[in-house]
């Protein structure tokens, strides 16, 4: 086991897969030779080439589409977004093209693609630089989203996307590329579609995804030290949706709250809420309730910026409300 | 910066001969044929949804075939033409308008989405321009892997004003793909003539902002197609990078099965039709080769037998089980 930082991580995914399978390659702003906006790539251009490591232009419709191409005829593109606010520009091809071409062609072509980079809240950015997609992307058939929080998810998360025959969303954060974790010296993969009991708890179940997980665990160690024992399930993916994991949670604790980043509004928090009612109605002992951005464009300065995403105190009191029925 | 050069003007295919142009036509004529008899099942209702023809334009898609049956075809959604041409039979084609099992996508695409793996033939496509990226994709990947093919991407003028039709042309050039651009412009995005869609209406020029070689030319004798893709062909597979070719055609029917086409000018499908591709090419063999009135009887028999039961297949084949709905959402996961 050795401690190192996410993007180390994220780094040592690629390069691993990518020693293996010569179809891989890596595309998108800043990757090569500036080793990437965020240093992901750092040091890859030296070891895998200008083929591999490609820089392009500031045009994502053209290289998110150049790489779903690319899939099509058995290459295995990973198409990095400086973050994904730049992916609305490219959107067209991750969900007209990627998310569609195995089904349009009657399964004659599949897209083994991944696009990824940050996504969501990264301070003080403004508005356009801030947006979580999740919600977009989770909508579209075709399509499998993924997400972490640690370095070992960040890992075997990535690895498994760059594996599966299909178009994979993988959002990362700025705020996490430095936090270190652990992770095996060994390989290892974590299949897509599993969530994973990052604490186990009876008295309620925390539902949360991507950096969100800091949060809850903040709050579920207030609601500790309360006699209120939280567990929490870190969805990792939310397309395909792993219910089992989900439901036997809820159906030990019996209530339930989802914590994540993006809106309210039609956010990835309502469907599992839909879902949970559907499949444990007679066991919930209280509304299932949600906690995720409010429902304003992300504003600048920072006081504004702090009451716009979950932050430990919003889920401690939304629990309690929880806890009090 | 390669703004100077252009393509060798001799391509490097012999010129036709009566029996080549005679295959020529007969492509052309099958693909005529099966559309007309596509039109006539749309009216009776068993084709549905968009129904693009491209009546008019077959010696684009016939004449580019010649130089590039190993490449990779994408085309947009008035495709029927490009993936006949490429290796798509009749059957396969109408089969997939009727939306049958046996179609040429499972029934899953229709007439804007017909593909064809066996033939390269990568697919039509309906969002306007959004294809043109892909295309570029498969030049990367055919560049990275030394297959010797090119990519071959049809698209109409109205796709020339798309973001990604500039995007696309860009890493092209960039990274000096083997790629050919086809802007079929017939005229027409939708109802919409040429001169009040564009300032500049000469396409082919568009090349010249991103330093790519180009050529405009008119598209109507199956041959020069043929010899210009042919020039091009090459061009991009020696490895000098893409090009964009504007072949200047013109299509008889509206832009949809449900558009009359009202808004052209009055004598304009009149005057065009005397460039017809068919007819411009039935003229040459029986003028410049003397092919006998009999053998284009025999021909336009055979045609007709062809798309007759490419019809009664259509008809007969079986519609998709309903078992198969999820399918072709994911391609699944090995091990």
């Amino acid at each position: 086991m050795a401690m190192i930082p996410i993007r180390e991580a994220l780094r040592q995914a690629m390069c691993e897969e990518m020693r293996r399978d010569d179809s891989i390659f890596l595309m998108g702003e800043e990757v090569a030779h500036y080793n990437g906006a965020y240093k992901v790539s750092q040091g890859m251009l030296e070891e895998f080439g200008e083929d591999r490591i490609v820089d392009t232009p500031i045009a994502e419709n053209g290289f998110a589409g150049l790489g779903v191409g690319a899939a099509m005829v058995g290459m295995r593109p990973i198409i990095e977004f400086m973050t994904w606010n730049f992916s609305l520009v490219a959107f067209d091809q991750v969900i007209n093209s990627a998310s569609k071409i195995y089904q349009m062609s009657g399964g004659q072509y599949s897209v083994p693609i991944v696009f990824r980079g940050p996504n969501g809240l990264a301070e003080n950015l403004g508005s356009q630089h801030s947006t979580s997609v999740d919600s977009l992307y989770a909508h579209f058939p075709g399509l499998k989203v993924v997400t972490y929080a640690t370095a070992y998810d960040a890992k075997g998360l990535l690895k498994a996307a760059i594996r599966d025959p299909n178009p994979v969303v993988f959002l990362e954060s700025e705020m996490t590329y430095g936090i270190k974790g652990e992770v095996p010296d060994e390989e290892y993969v974590i299949p897509l579609g599993k969530a994973d009991i990052k604490r186990p708890g009876n008295d309620v179940t925390l539902i949360t995804w991507g950096k969100q997980l800091f949060n809850v665990e903040k709050a579920a160690e207030q609601l500790a030290a309360e006699g209120i024992d939280a567990e929490i399930v870190d969805l990792r993916s939310l397309r395909p949706l792993d219910h089992e994991t989900v439901f036997n949670s809820v159906v030990k604790t019996g209530r339930a709250v989802v914590i994540h980043e993006g809106f309210l509004y039609a956010g990835v928090g309502a469907e599992i809420t839909a879902r949970i009612q559907e499949a444990c109605f007679d066991i919930l002992r209280a509304p299932v309730l949600r906690v995720a951005n409010r429902d304003v464009p992300q504003p600048y300065t920072t006081n504004l910026e702090k009451l716009v995403v979950p932050n430990p105190e919003r889920i401690v009191q939304t629990v309690r409300q929880v806890m009090e029925r | 910066m390669s703004q100077n050069q252009s393509l060798p003007d001799k391509s490097s295919l012999p010129p036709v001969n009566a029996e080549e142009l005679t295959g020529l036509y007969r492509e052309m004529l099958l693909i005529r044929r099966v559309e007309e008899l596509a039109a006539k099942a749309y009216t009776q209702r068993k084709i549905l949804g968009f129904c693009h023809l491209y009546i008019g334009q077959e010696s684009v898609a016939v004449g580019a075939a010649v130089s590039t049956k190993d490449d990779y075809w994408m085309a947009a959604y008035r495709e029927h033409g490009q993936a006949m041409a490429k290796g798509v039979s009749a059957k396969a084609m109408m089969a997939e308008l009727f939306g049958k099992a046996t179609g040429s996508s499972k029934g899953q695409g229709g007439s804007m989405h017909i593909f064809d793996r066996e033939n390269k033939f990568m697919g039509g496509y309906g969002i306007v321009g959004g294809h043109v990226p892909l295309a570029t994709g498969v030049a990367w990947a055919a560049k990275q892997r030394k297959e010797g093919r090119v990519a071959v991407c049809f698209f109409g003028d109205g796709a020339a004003h798309q973001g990604a039709f500039f995007e696309a042309m860009c890493l092209a050039q960039l990274y000096k793909l083997p790629a050919v651009f086809i802007c079929e412009n017939n005229f027409y995005a939708m109802g919409t003539p040429l001169h009040r869609q564009s300032a500049l209406t000469d396409m082919s020029l568009r090349a010249l902002g991103v330093g790519m070689v180009r050529e405009q030319l008119e598209g109507f004798d199956v041959e020069v197609v043929r010899d210009r893709v042919a020039a091009a062909a090459d061009f991009a597979r020696e490895g000098n990078g893409p090009v964009l070719l504007e072949i200047v055609t013109y299509r008889h029917r509206g832009h949809s099965m449900s558009d009359p086409a009202k808004y052209r000018p009055e004598g304009e499908l009149d005057e065009k039709k005397k460039s017809d591709p068919l007819f411009i090419t039935l003229n040459r063999l029986k003028n410049d080769f003397g092919v006998t009135d009999e053998t284009i009887k025999a021909i336009h028999d055979d045609v007709e037998v062809e798309a007759q039961e490419a019809w009664t297949f259509a008809h007969e084949s079986p519609e998709p089980d309903p078992s198969t709905l999820y399918d072709y959402t994911y391609a699944p996961v090995e091990g």
